[in-house]
């Protein structure tokens, strides 16, 4: 180097990469920076060890180990000299398995709720799928053919061959699917009206949309079902008082869209006046305005929490069993109330069932919910 | 620039007035923002709009597109008298154009898309004709090349002239400036002002709300000191910097112009 003398410094020999040091890489350095890195961490790792050995290995044991598997009645998971501690029954799952899913639907009926379910999910997916072709008919189809073909498949047509089946006979997945779905498709465009009525300048309609909000999110979505069950009936004469499903949906429905409205007020609170301003400038009118600028930003930014809402709301469809509904919980609940079926482990195995489902599709759409967030950051639009 | 009126007190003839201002009070609650104001600007006409800040400037010109309210006087923009009436507003908002100090682009749209949106749903324009024409416009502001990028990933200066071209979009033939290059960086205050300055040369009608006295020596018809809401003077560029009659505007001069 000295060759060189103060000029500064010019290599002479290119520099080789080397290996990184062994501590930091591979699965012994993964576990040293991660697990044990000092000694709270080493003390949090062990615990963590003593936690899974304590709790989730007896767990595994119950529902998967010990399980029993098959078995027609009570007697396949009772404690017997064969198996002394049995684990979750799940033989009664399985043989109350259709139940679960049509409640009391007519067997021989019972491909058109699969002919529904196919139908909802090839709209669900067109719609949340962002690229796919042709999102525009999806949304008509979602909106405008699903409904209608829905109605016709589930509750029937006589004139084109399908036997009427009354909604008392609906239950299980049917019913929590159907209250779900009709909850989250109304609440969003209600809830975006009521939120736009809200932030009105025009008195009345102010009014409206404030007391129909506060009225609904001040008494507990029970009493909605109450109501909608109840009073509902006590408006309009007896003959033309709707089906007891369709008074719980209005209620859900409802319920739903007053959360909703307070949701998408905190996702238009967050839009500057700047972008009213300049659209205002352009000559928008309020509906293009609202439609075309401040909507799509104010939906963006409060995507989590609309998705948060519809999480609530799917969970919340359990409550429909108070006026009288067989939603997919109260069939499990009915089910394990058969003295064909009692055994100390049924209850609990129909209710992890339970919590497996509801956890499957809430989980899905958090993780759906993720996934449209990275994409729309990536896309720069923040 | 080289066709100003002699004496700005002159009032131009009514065919030729793009904006008549008379006798306009605005109050916020007690505080009365703008005191009598009354101003005739002429098609074609570029006016600088200075003063003090809280001095009005803004306000003024925000009421020329009814972005503002008043409670007292009259404003006529290409002879239609702005009411309450909606129809008349936006017969108004489409004549004239904004640029704002926050450029107010909307962030969840492509510049090219900034640009169409209102041709198309104000206008009722043909995507493809809107498209045509933004990218017309993106070229003179000399921006073309990022006609299919989010604002958020362009340069104040360059977002500022985005602004500007959807603006022209609408074909306006009044332009209003709120200080728009306030907001920016130094060195794209330039880019912003040529692209102004280029307008101007085109003979559109310009009111500028700004502190560039550079520009408004070079390109205004009139300059307007306004403070405490009223107009204090109105004098073509040469007199107002080199010959100011109001103290007012002496003491403002003396304070941005070391």
């Amino acid at each position: 180097m000295s060759a060189i003398g103060d000029q500064g410094y010019l290599r002479a020999l290119p520099a080789e990469p080397l290996s990184p040091p062994p501590a930091r890489s591979g699965m012994f350095g993964w576990l040293r920076v991660n697990l044990f890195s000092s000694p709270a961490n080493v003390a949090l790792t062990l615990l963590c060890l003593l936690f899974i050995a304590l709790v989730v290995l007896p767990l595994v044991r119950f529902f998967l180990i010990d399980a029993v598997w098959s078995g027609t009645d009570r007697d396949a998971c009772l404690a017997s000299a064969a198996q002394p501690h049995p684990g979750a029954c799940w033989a009664f799952v399985r043989v109350w398995f259709s139940y679960f899913i049509y409640g009391f639907y007519p067997l021989g009926e019972r491909w058109r709720v699969d002919l529904f379910f196919l139908a909802l999910a090839f709209g669900v997916v067109w719609l949340s799928w962002l690229s796919a072709p042709r999102r525009a008919i999806g949304a008509v189809y979602f909106f405008v053919v699903l409904p209608v073909l829905s109605f016709v498949l589930l509750h029937g047509a006589p004139p084109i061959g399908l036997k009427i089946v009354s909604t008392s006979l609906w239950g299980g997945v049917l019913v929590t699917i159907v209250v779900a779905t009709i909850g989250i498709v109304v609440s969003l465009p209600l809830g975006i009206l009521l939120a736009l009525g809200r932030r009105s300048e025009l008195p009345v309609v102010k009014l409206v949309a404030v007391g129909f909000i506060e009225f609904v999110r001040g008494v507990p979505v029970i009493t909605v079902l109450f109501m909608a069950s109840v009073m509902l009936p006590l408006f309009v004469p007896e003959r033309l008082a709707p089906d007891k499903l369709v008074r719980a949906l209005i209620g859900v429905a409802l319920f739903a869209s007053a959360y909703m409205a307070e949701v998408v007020r905190g996702g238009l609170a967050a839009i500057p006046r700047g972008q009213y301003e300049a659209a205002r400038a352009l000559g928008l009118t309020y509906w293009p305005m609202m439609g075309l600028v401040v909507l799509p930003q104010a939906l963006r930014v409060t995507l989590p929490n609309i998705v948060n809402t519809f999480i609530g709301l799917f969970k919340d469809t359990t409550l429909v069993f108070v006026v009288g509904i067989f939603d997919f919980l109260r069939t499990i609940e009915a089910a394990r109330a058969d003295p064909a079926w009692a055994a100390p482990n049924i209850a609990v195995t129909g209710y992890v069932f339970a919590a497996l489902f509801y956890f499957a599709c809430c989980y899905g759409m958090s993780r759906y919910a993720r996934s449209v967030e990275t994409r729309l950051a990536r896309a720069g639009r923040q | 620039m080289q066709d100003r009126p002699g004496n700005p007190s002159v009032a131009p003839p009514a065919a030729e007035v793009a904006v008549e201002i008379a006798g306009l009070h605005k109050w916020y609650g007690d505080f009365h923002v703008l005191r009598d104001i009354n101003l005739k600007v002429a098609r074609g006409e570029r006016i600088v709009i200075c003063g003090p800040s809280g001095g009005g400037k803004s306000t003024l010109l925000r009421c020329i597109n009814r972005l503002e309210d008043w409670q007292r006087g009259r404003i006529v923009v290409d002879g239609v008298e702005l009411t309450d009436d909606p129809k008349r507003i936006l017969a108004v908002r489409r004549d004239v154009g904004m640029v704002f100090q926050q450029f107010n682009l909307f962030p969840h749209l492509t510049v090219l898309e900034n640009c169409t949106l209102a041709p198309i749903w104000v206008r009722h324009m043909p995507k493809r004709d809107a498209e045509a024409l933004a990218m017309n416009y993106l070229a003179r502001v000399k921006i073309p090349e990022q006609a299919d990028k989010y604002p958020a990933r362009l340069s104040g200066g360059q977002q500022q002239r985005v602004a500007i071209a959807r603006a022209l979009c609408m074909n306006p033939n009044i332009m209003l400036f709120d200080e728009p290059t306030s907001a920016l960086d130094p060195e794209m205050v330039k880019e912003v002002l040529d692209t102004m300055v280029e307008l101007a040369n085109d003979g559109i009608t310009m009111l500028v709300v700004s502190h560039e006295m550079g520009f408004a020596r070079q390109v205004a018809d009139r300059v307007i000191l306004m403070d405490d809401g009223q107009i204090v003077e109105i004098n073509g560029p040469k007199n107002f910097f080199d010959h100011p009659q109001h103290e007012r505007t002496r003491s403002f001069l003396r304070q941005i112009i070391h």
